[in-house]
């Protein structure tokens, strides 16, 4: 019953052709528009033809915007440490909810689901005044404090449900035999929980990643803590955008992200769909 | 034994303890901040200072023409993005989902778009949308559709959809993919039984699959329209609302309002505005979410 025949392979390959080409034409296009010399890419009508691609913008982006060095550096470090702080906030919760009956257990859980829906942009006003009290504007931890704010809510959940996957029988055993609570957690919780962790901590630095732009925009002016998205936004406003190195610093400014999840993508899409499709 | 385990397990002010920090993590930068963004909207809170002014805020707002245009704009602009998004997603997941050479790659190429920083993304839509050297208007001035050089993002109406169609391509990877994991929980045996009675490969898709996924239709529209809701990015980047306000959506309105004049309390009745319908949105879905599990747990 799997079988196609001909005719209905090539209606859906050109379906899935069409299909990806909605998807992937405009990294495909910024691309090619990085190799391309700028005055190639300034005639109109658009030419699909340059005899003279070269990585030249890839050196030059790095004299054009001169701090692109410390926005990649930015990006990594605010992804990275958003994403530990969120483990370090997420890992007792989301054990806690695996493990235990408690009152309210459900009700707060749907909360949580419930606080992902609020975007950044309805906090925005009292996270600026908050931020500027405590001096904080400006700052690294401007985009840190926010950032983990909301990533903890699916990350408890996605957390959750490797904890529970770990039988309790196993717990429960060592706990007859008189093994502590830290013994537990050290021998058994630990080291049967490290994939489901990795896979958390990756989907908070992917996060971490796509969200550095409001929060960066709002409440950080200072170029040295920007990250790639906002440093480079602010050379659009400018009168002749030099967008073959543009292009070509997006590029190498997303390459991080894209390869952690051209590596993982198999676990990162099955944690973050399992509870969605289960239910 | 069972005395000793019950200790293990029901320790309720451990559960508790272990809760505590990301709970009032949430509590300092979420729910607090929610709760100010309320009493702000009732003061004409700015840079300089704030006085309680009542219901002002409100009012001025929803007797202004503009705001009400505001809201519909919103509503019209999600409405097509979240169907696009609905309609294209599930083409895409029937297409991955055939048994043919390739498509693990295709499954993997397909989420670049979510992965990627949509501020990233956007710049790249930049290009492809500018007037005079963008591919599109090439391929429009090519193929003699435009008869010029066209600035997709320049006029009212072109805006509007050229800011929809980004949102489409943001939010088609997590629909496609969460489609595809549902047809693929679909039971084989299902199919297996239909083939056998003859059923035709659209009958099957109309008859079992169509029904099989329902949930989680219903589950990704009310998800994609609360994403969709919240977009600010894409249209920051392209339009900044603009071109004469086209593009405007309450998001953007909200920020403008508040970051952009340091109107604080005007900025914060509109926060107010959209908290309500976000909170009837989450309402429906978790409503919805808890109708699905019990049903499921009944099963």
């Amino acid at each position: 019953m799997n079988k196609y025949n001909t005719f209905e392979k090539i209606f859906i390959y050109s379906g899935i052709l069409i299909f990806m080409t909605f998807i992937l034409l405009p990294f495909v296009e910024m691309f090619y528009a990085s190799l391309r010399p700028l005055d190639h890419l300034f005639r109109s009508p658009y030419q699909f033809y340059s005899d003279d691609l070269s990585f030249w913008a890839y050196r030059e982006m790095w004299n054009t915007v001169p701090m692109l060095g410390r926005y990649i550096f930015n990006s990594f470090f605010l992804a990275t440490s958003v994403a530990v702080i969120t483990l370090i906030f997420v890992i007792p919760a989301a054990y806690s909810y695996a493990r235990f009956k408690f009152p309210a257990k459900n009700t707060s859980l749907y909360v949580l689901l419930a606080i992902n829906m609020f975007s950044g942009a309805v906090l925005l006003i009292p996270l600026y005044k908050v931020l500027r009290t405590f001096g904080l504007l400006n700052s690294y931890q401007a985009m840190i404090v926010p950032g983990v704010a909301f990533l903890i809510p699916t990350s408890i959940w996605l957390l959750k449900s490797y904890f529970e996957k770990i039988p309790i029988d196993l717990e429960e055993a060592a706990f007859v035999d008189g093994a502590s609570r830290v013994q537990i957690l050290r021998h058994i919780i630990a080291p049967l929980s490290t994939p489901g962790l990795v896979v958390v901590g990756i989907y908070a630095f992917i996060g971490a990643y796509a969200q550095q732009f409001l929060f960066a925009i709002t409440f950080n002016q200072k170029k040295e803590y920007m990250p790639i998205p906002s440093g480079l936004y602010e050379f659009i406003g400018y009168q002749s955008v030099k967008w073959n190195e543009m292009m070509a610093a997006s590029l190498v400014g997303i390459a991080p992200v894209l390869l952690v999840f051209i590596f993982l993508q198999k676990y990162i899409v099955e944690g973050l769909t399992a509870g969605a499709v289960k239910n | 034994m069972k005395q000793k385990l019950k200790s293990y397990n029901s320790q309720t002010y451990l559960a508790y303890a272990l809760i505590a920090p990301a709970a009032l993590y949430i509590v300092l930068i979420v729910a607090w901040p929610l709760l100010e963004t309320i009493r702000l909207s009732f003061t004409n809170s700015s840079l300089a200072g704030e006085d309680y002014v009542g219901f002002e805020n409100y009012q001025k707002m929803l007797s202004s023409k503009k705001f009400n245009g505001i809201v519909t704009r919103t509503f019209v602009w999600m409405f097509f993005s979240v169907s696009l998004k609905l309609i294209i997603g599930l083409i895409g997941a029937v297409l991955l989902n055939a048994n043919l050479k390739g498509r693990s790659i295709f499954r993997v190429l397909v989420m670049p778009p979510w992965v990627v920083p949509i501020a990233i993304g956007m710049l790249g839509w930049l290009w492809l949308y500018n007037g005079y050297f963008g591919i599109i208007a090439g391929v429009g001035m090519r193929t003699g559709i435009l008869d010029g050089p066209f600035g997709f993002l320049a006029y009212k109406q072109s805006a509007f959809i050229s800011t929809i169609i980004a949102d489409v391509w943001v939010g088609t990877p997590m629909v496609t993919v969460f489609f595809l994991a549902a047809m693929q929980g679909v039971p084989r045996d299902l199919y297996e039984a239909a083939y056998c009675d003859g059923a035709s490969r659209w009958d099957r898709f109309f008859k079992i699959t169509l029904p099989q996924i329902t949930p989680v239709i219903i589950t990704m529209s009310l998800l994609s329209a609360i994403w969709t809701f919240n977009s600010f990015e894409i249209i920051w980047i392209l339009t900044e609302g603009g071109p004469r306000g086209a593009t405007t959506t309450l998001i953007i309105d909200t920020y403008k309002q508040a970051l952009g004049n340091y109107k604080f309390g005007r900025g914060a009745a509109r926060a107010v505005v959209v908290m309500i319908l976000l909170t009837l949105f989450a309402g429906f879905y978790l409503a919805l979410l808890a109708r699905i599990n019990k049903k499921i747990s009944h099963e």
